[in-house]
């Protein structure tokens, strides 16, 4: 139980999935301008990024694993994730219309985001079971939606803010990343 | 100018992946914490870009065109898992440093991209010379962030110390993560200040698309993407 725990900490704050491994950089300089359309952007990636963990996750198990054909799993992977995506959209627009409502336009977006397939790569390279692979998931998907979240709200107070001709738009947005992965360092030391 | 000598023109300067056009940017944060790491990544992503440019166009007339953003990605796919095996054959030590990244190569905007906007319209031959110069200049970049963040985070290049630690101090926060955004931060910066020249001397560079500005419409993934108005919003 502890090692889930840190486990969990560890991918969600630690080793935060934009502040330090770098994946799911576009969403999050895209899509960060409000706090609402961050927050929802988060909350597609972390729906997403939990349920391809765990299909993937079963895919490796009793297709690819008895099959072996453990070399094929990038290939595998980008298209389960990229079919997964279309058919969790199809659902929720047809069964779940509130819950479309506020994540269906983001989902299409992280058809191929990097993370996604990112974090299921990890999942096969690190040996982790079905349900560690989910939690792995879960968490890596929680730590985007902080990071996602934190920098919008950050942008929206720059908003008003001063900055040199040269710095405005994405070069202040990067600077703030800068701060925020110097901030996020300060959790090294938790686990 | 002959017209394969352009594409190379245009690949390495005129539209540089990562100087002008900023795509690709997962890849130019996570791996030049050195500038070895900078050639390696970019140098197997030039092979994959060049060989899928070659693929799809010469695919391009039987490939229908519904479905050929996902024959684009096995395609991609295939060449990326042949490359991530023979570098783990070849050069394991590079193939271990650059770890879930040479997979992720199959992600990266700007092989669809190419695929997208060049490969799948024009002959094979210039879908080659195209690959060949939008990789170098990818490679160009990448490399070229890394010696800058391994000379100020190590004092090194390439590997060799060339500052000798008796007297420099490294700053070890370059060659760490926030390093990493904060060159590229500069890096755009400087890019704002020369594109500002270039306007006023009326020669506008391209302007920068894909992931940094939030531009939908040279991301490779665009045309399965229902998602572009939650972008610009």
């Amino acid at each position: 139980m502890k090692e889930l725990i840190l486990l969990a900490v560890g991918a969600a704050i630690v080793n935060n999935v934009v502040l330090s491994q770098f994946l799911g950089i576009c969403p999050f300089l895209g899509v960060s301008k409000k706090t609402e359309t961050a927050a929802g952007m988060g909350g597609a990636v972390i729906f997403v990024i939990t349920i391809s963990s765990f299909i993937t996750a079963l895919i490796y198990k009793f297709i690819l694993t008895p099959l072996h054909i453990e070399y094929l799993k990038t290939i595998v992977y980008i298209l389960v994730i990229a079919a997964l995506v279309q058919f969790v959209e199809m659902f929720l627009k047809k069964s779940l219309p509130a819950l479309y409502q506020s994540l269906g336009v983001y989902l299409p977006l992280i058809t191929t985001n990097c993370a996604v397939l990112g974090v299921c790569l990890t999942n096969v390279t690190k040996e982790y079971g079905i349900g560690t692979s989910v939690l792995n998931g879960f968490s890596t998907a929680l730590g985007f939606f902080i990071a996602i979240v934190i920098m919008a709200g950050i942008r929206e107070k720059i908003e008003y803010n001063d900055i040199p001709k040269t710095f405005q738009g994405t070069a202040i947005v990067l600077i703030t990343a800068c701060l925020m992965s110097i901030a996020f360092m300060g959790f090294s030391g938790m686990i | 100018m002959n017209k394969n000598v352009e594409r190379l023109y245009n690949g390495i300067i005129k539209e540089n992946p990562t100087f002008v056009l900023m795509l690709g940017m997962c890849p130019t944060l996570a791996v030049t914490s050195s500038a070895i790491n900078g050639l390696g990544m970019g140098l197997s992503t030039t092979v994959v870009l060049i060989l899928s440019n070659l693929l799809i166009s010469a695919f391009r007339k039987v490939i229908p065109n519904g479905v050929r953003m996902p024959a684009y990605i096995v395609i991609v796919a295939s060449l990326v898992t042949i490359v991530q095996f023979v570098m783990e054959a070849y050069t394991p030590s590079l193939s271990a440093s650059l770890g879930v990244y040479i997979p992720l190569i199959v992600v990266n905007c700007i092989i669809l991209g190419r695929a997208e906007s060049y490969a799948s319209k024009n002959p094979i031959v210039l879908s080659i010379f195209d690959g060949i110069g939008m990789g170098l200049g990818f490679t160009v970049g990448l490399t070229s962030i890394g010696l800058v963040r391994e000379f100020l985070g190590a004092g090194q290049l390439f590997g060799h110390q060339v500052l000798s630690l008796d007297w420099f101090t490294p700053i070890t926060i370059f060659v760490m993560a926030p390093g990493a955004f904060l060159v590229l931060a500069f890096l755009v910066a400087g890019m704002n200040i020369i594109r500002k020249k270039m306007d006023a001397k009326g020669k506008p560079l391209a302007a920068p698309s894909g992931c940094l500005t939030g531009d939908c419409a040279s991301c490779g993934q665009s045309a399965m993407c229902t998602g572009k108005k939650a972008k610009t919003e």
